[in-house]
């Protein structure tokens, strides 16, 4: 028996590539088929029936031909383009983060339907959020909690012991948390306050609606951050390209 | 036999073309060899004056033969109104309409944060600085309706804002000669939001 010619799926798009004249090469997240790559032709043409269906950041049904190398989008039919997202410099580059994130941490042809649920959720949120910031760090410990790189925040990763009440460390080769007497010792760990250990622990066990609640001061805010990107640095050996565009974007001033 | 140099030399720099393969450039080469000298002449003197002749405009940043470019040096065009194009080549289509008579701007490119392009990337700077003669009104951001179009030219209106000029985006909408039925939703809701008065 052959497989069929056709199938159909469900598709978050990541990435987007020029291919030729007027076509793309698309790099899907799907929740079946893990992410692929596939052939959307002629979508660089205005008259394209295909176009805007399959812009980034869209949540589409898709039907694909099975093809020699690269499987060929036929048709495409909108779920959710996430509008809120693309009227908002903010959120379209959060968006776009939460893409290269998920490209860059996934293999192809790896099927995780929880994975694909939590950036549709991570979507829908970011459509609504005022702050954004919150809702990239729940995504990404989430994230990294479902890889399998679940930083470690009870205990010191490195004597043992339950972490006291205070300011702590945080190194990103031990996958977590280092008490202050180990991490005063280990000179690439980085200080970790209270504040953020306890944010953390927060998150790591909460849902979405509850961390949306949590009230964090901009000093906060950019030390989460920093965390998390030195971790998300070491884990994937490079940083990721659009950090550097939201740092320019914070330093440009909102017209009021 | 081993091919002759220069047939050898012609048909690795044929292959290095955009859509060009081997067998393509050897196809090229042999016809070439064949074809009259003039012709062959001709073609190696178009190659040569691409790279030779053409400079960037120094206003509008178009690739041009004479500088200022044909547009920026002609008197009859409305220099109070800069359209904010991406590559040299989408002014060609919108000169087409024969509806814009203003100055051109190109940006060559657009802000992709995952392929690591930001704003320093861009002829962004050289924007600015032709804004600060107070002299243009309006300014129209035609960067491509995607994303990254879209990014760039909500990052433009940012930074020209505050300047005080007017800032037009070109319509988004339905494709003449399309279908309704196949339209997407973004589309629809712009051509919906955008609708006019007939």
């Amino acid at each position: 028996m052959t497989a069929s010619r056709t199938y159909q799926t469900e598709a978050i798009i990541l990435k987007r590539i020029k291919l030729g004249e007027a076509d793309r090469i698309l790099t899907l997240y799907t929740p079946e088929l893990g992410k692929l790559k596939a052939v959307a032709k002629g979508t660089r043409r205005p008259q394209s029936k295909l176009g805007g269906h399959v812009e980034l950041l869209t949540h589409s049904r898709l039907m694909l031909a099975r093809g020699r190398n690269l499987d060929i989008i036929t048709q495409a039919q909108t779920i959710n383009n996430f509008l809120p997202i693309k009227d908002d410099l903010e959120r379209i580059s959060r968006g776009l983060y939460i893409a290269e994130l998920v490209d860059s941490f996934t293999g192809e042809h790896i099927e995780d339907r929880r994975l694909f649920d939590l950036v549709l959720a991570t979507l829908h949120q970011l459509s609504q959020a005022k702050d954004c910031e919150p809702i990239l760090r729940y995504f990404e410990l989430h994230l990294l909690d479902h890889l399998g790189y679940r930083p470690q925040l009870q205990q010191c990763t490195e004597c043992n012991s339950t972490l006291k009440p205070e300011a702590n460390f945080f190194s990103p080769s031990h996958g977590g948390v280092l008490c202050h007497d180990c991490g005063f010792h280990e000179p690439v760990a980085r200080p970790l306050s209270l504040n953020a250990l306890k944010v953390l622990r927060l998150w790591q066990n909460c849902d979405y609606a509850a961390a949306r609640r949590v009230k964090i001061n901009p000093e906060l805010a950019t030390e989460l951050e920093q965390v998390m990107r030195e971790y998300i640095k070491y884990l994937l050996e490079k940083q990721l390209k659009s950090t550097a565009w939201l740092d320019k974007l914070k330093r440009t001033t909102q017209p009021k | 036999m081993p091919t002759a140099e220069p047939i050898a030399r012609l048909i690795e720099e044929l292959n290095r073309l955009p859509s060009i393969g081997p067998k393509s450039a050897q196809r090229l080469t042999y016809y070439l060899l064949r074809a009259p000298a003039n012709e062959v002449a001709a073609l190696a003197d178009a190659i040569r004056n691409l790279k030779e002749k053409l400079v960037l405009c120094s206003i509008c940043l178009n690739i041009t033969d004479s500088d200022p470019c044909a547009i920026c040096r002609n008197e009859e065009r409305d220099r109070t109104k800069i359209c904010i194009v991406e590559e040299p080549i989408d002014i060609l289509p919108l000169e087409r309409t024969k509806k814009y008579k203003g100055l051109y701007h190109v940006l060559y490119g657009v802000i992709a944060p995952t392929d690591g392009i930001g704003p320093d990337e861009l002829k962004i700077k050289e924007l600015l600085s032709r804004l600060n003669d107070g002299l243009v009104t309006e300014v129209i951001l035609a960067t491509n309706p995607n994303l990254e179009g879209e990014t760039t030219a909500m990052y433009l209106q940012r930074l020209i804002a505050p300047l005080g000029i007017r800032i037009t985006r070109l319509a988004r909408g339905l494709p003449y000669g399309g279908d309704l039925e196949y339209a997407d939703d973004v589309t629809l809701s712009r051509a919906l939001e955008g609708r006019q008065e007939m």
